[in-house]
């Protein structure tokens, strides 16, 4: 219930800050559908004659929102489903992919070395990985599809109500 | 019967440039003139749409003609390029696509930038963003001028000239013009009909083995001339041990230069959500493997059908291979469908550098204005008149750009004209792996990265991969050197990724722990929420 503490922490900064480029991009509507983005420009369009006095968007709390989500359990558990499965998938396929290289460099023989037909260690492995960049791109999509997207946007949304809350 | 062929060919050409330049004059019109319309056109693509267009990006007519020609002459050393450019594409989709769907609005500067919120560190990703698109597209104009030359004949340099000032103008067009919007289209019909034309081919190349793989690889390596060493690798790459870590170095770059190129990062931002950017990525991988998969039945079919010396004797490169397989598919020479399909085959060569250029155009004129222009100067909010008209503003500049730099690589690819094209492009490709990727993955994975790691990452890949070019073989030392006469070529690799990428993330880390200040904990937290869960993404 750390998220509270974000929401109490709620009060006006004091710096102004210009050259924000992630202020511009909650400016420019940030919703999901095309539908809801629009409505924030409108929104944005129609506020803005008034808006001369800036409110900041840097504010202390907009800044503890992000580290009160970044330590909450939801997101530590999204981050260590995405890395777990990132981190070993990295270092396999790169590991395939130089054995590969250094083999076809360095042990030409060991890779003419014929299976069957015209088939030869080094056909097989060309293919295979091609194979296997197929079958980490599915693995991949799936993963992502299945354990991580659901709970990514359930914080995306209750974060953004709260900085929303702090910043407008 | 050469006359036939060419006129076809420049037919089917024009339509293709009356096509591109119809779809450049709708986007044109639809415009809404906004920064979004311009950059990303409007972040509307759908998943299929988009990953068409990536799939169009990155098939070069360098990987069309080029890949097939090094697998008819050199066989199995050809298809090792092949395996490269693919496999890039899981460290796009594991490690980038999703990440700076959410973190950036337009750029890879973007995401650097938001994280370290310094405008020298903006420069310097923008400037290596440009350094590497200029690069990109100095190579692909001088594909499209050697193309020409082999294709319509007139072999002169004149006709070559011609055809690199007629690609640089009508990619500025796209561009200046049609935004995102129209560069997209054209890079979705593009790659249909690339795919189209590669299918056509390799289905005729399989029904003329009667679909027998075996005897079309058998075939291959009889006719070649190597005999079965044909089949391995060591043809093009198992010389000296130079040649070989010369390879490793060329195979490292290719397979973490793609993260790193400024066009296709931005291609991520025309689609609504991550989700979205994850499944183009993956359509694009499908279509990619598919179409590489292609591309190696073809080299082979050319080396079986036609064999390897006919390919060596109409251009030593091989860059012709794939044409003269579609005439001797089509039935021959002089026959009608030999001339047609040979038509076809240059048509869709030369619409695939058209659509390549202006993708790359795109890039470098919104990093100019973006990442450069913007940056050199303070930007009021978006949501005050100020800052609209501040952004309004912005998309001229990117508009004059692309004429600015259409202008330059247009003069530098006429300087360059006799260099190697695919060394060229490996080099684009060392130089994005050497600058852009270590900064990217720091500023997204690590904790502890500062604002001093970000700048010496991004010059400390930069500047050695520049260097260790000028001092190596490619510029000088050689009879196939920039400048034959002279000799300082003392890197004796052609390809400087295996020293630079290193470097780069090497610096990155020095830079890091050398910082007088120690890392913002919580630009990190807001760049680490925003990265993996989309909050606040534009």
């Amino acid at each position: 219930m750390d998220k509270k503490d974000g929401r109490a922490a709620d009060e006006p900064g004091a710096a102004v800050r210009l050259d924000d480029p992630w202020y511009d991009a909650l400016a420019s509507g940030w919703g999901e559908s095309n539908e809801a983005g629009d409505e924030a420009r409108q929104r944005d369009d129609r506020q803005s004659p008034q808006e001369t006095p800036v409110p900041d968007p840097r504010s202390a709390s907009h800044d503890d929102v992000y580290r009160v989500v970044q330590k909450s359990a939801a997101f530590q558990e999204v981050r260590r489903r995405y890395r777990r499965f990132v981190v070993p998938a990295t270092a396999a396929f790169l590991a395939w992919y130089l054995a590969y290289v250094i083999a076809a460099t360095m042990a030409p023989d060991v890779m003419a070395h014929r299976v069957a037909g015209a088939l030869n260690v080094a056909m097989l492995a060309g293919l295979g990985q091609f194979v296997t960049t197929f079958l980490f791109t599915w693995a991949y999509a799936r993963h992502a599809r299945l354990r991580r997207d659901r709970a990514a946007l359930d914080i995306r949304w209750e974060t953004q109500e709260l900085t929303g809350r702090t910043d407008r | 019967m050469s006359v036939d062929q060419h006129t076809l060919a420049l037919v089917l050409f024009s339509a293709f440039v009356a096509v591109t330049l119809g779809i450049t004059t709708w986007a044109a019109r639809r415009r809404r003139g906004s920064a979004e319309d311009f950059y990303v056109g409007g972040r509307l693509f759908s998943p299929l749409e988009n990953g068409f267009a990536i799939a169009g990006d990155h098939m070069s007519a360098a990987s069309f003609l080029g890949i097939a020609g090094l697998i008819a002459l050199f066989g199995y050393d050809g298809l090792l390029y092949s395996v490269g450019f693919l496999v890039a594409w899981l460290i796009v989709l594991f490690l980038v696509a999703e990440l700076v769907r959410n973190c950036g609005r337009f750029t890879l500067a973007d995401v650097v930038g938001a994280r370290m919120r310094q405008r020298r560190v903006r420069l310097a990703v923008g400037a290596a963003s440009v350094t590497v698109s200029v690069l990109y597209l100095v190579a692909q104009l001088v594909g499209a001028g050697s193309l020409v030359a082999l294709f319509l004949g007139g072999a002169g340099a004149q006709a070559r000239t011609w055809t690199v000032i007629g690609v640089g103008a009508l990619m500025v067009v796209y561009v200046a013009f049609g935004g995102m919007r129209a560069t997209t289209w054209i890079q979705i019909v593009k790659a249909v009909l690339l795919m189209g034309g590669a299918i056509a081919l390799t289905v005729l190349v399989v029904a003329r083995f009667h679909g027998d793989i075996n005897t079309l690889l058998n075939t291959a390596a009889e006719h070649s001339g190597h005999g079965s060493d044909f089949l391995a690798p060591g043809l093009k790459y198992g010389g000296d041990w130079t040649s070989r870590l010369d390879f490793i170095s060329l195979g490292i770059a290719l397979v973490l230069g793609t993260a790193g190129l400024p066009h296709i990062l931005s291609r991520f931002y025309t689609v609504p959500t991550a989700r979205a950017a994850r499944r183009s990525a993956v359509w694009a991988i499908g279509l990619i493997g598919g179409f590489y998969l292609m591309t190696i039945v073809l080299g082979f079919g050319a080396a079986a059908v036609i064999g390897s010396d006919t390919v060596r004797v109409s251009n030593a490169a091989g860059n012709t291979a794939v044409p003269l397989l579609a005439r001797d598919l089509g039935g021959g020479a002089g026959s009608t469908g030999g001339t047609v399909l040979f038509a076809v085959v240059a048509a869709v060569a030369f619409a695939t550098i058209l659509a390549v250029v202006a993708g790359v155009t795109l890039a470098s004129s919104t990093s100019v204005a973006h990442d450069l222009y913007a940056s050199l100067r303070r930007r009021p909010r978006a949501t005050t008149k100020d800052g609209q008209r501040s952004a309004l503003r912005e998309v001229t500049v990117a508009r004059v750009a692309a004429v600015g730099i259409g202008v330059a690589t247009t003069g530098l690819a006429l300087l360059a004209q006799d260099l190697n094209v695919a060394s060229l492009v490996g080099l684009a490709f060392a130089v994005a792996a050497s600058a852009n990727l270590p900064v990217l993955l720091y500023t997204l994975f690590w904790r502890r990265f500062t604002t001093r790691g970000a700048v010496w990452s991004v010059y400390g890949g930069l500047i050695p991969a520049i260097v260790l070019v000028v001092l190596s073989p490619v510029v000088s030392g050689g009879p196939e050197s920039l400048l034959p006469g002279l000799d300082f070529a003392y890197f004796p690799l052609e390809n400087p990724g295996g020293v630079s990428i290193p470097l780069g993330f090497l610096m990155g880390w020095l830079g890091s722990v050398l910082s007088p200040k120690a890392a913002d904990e919580t630009r990190h937290a807001e760049t680490e929420v925003r990265a993996l869960t989309g909050a606040g993404a534009a």
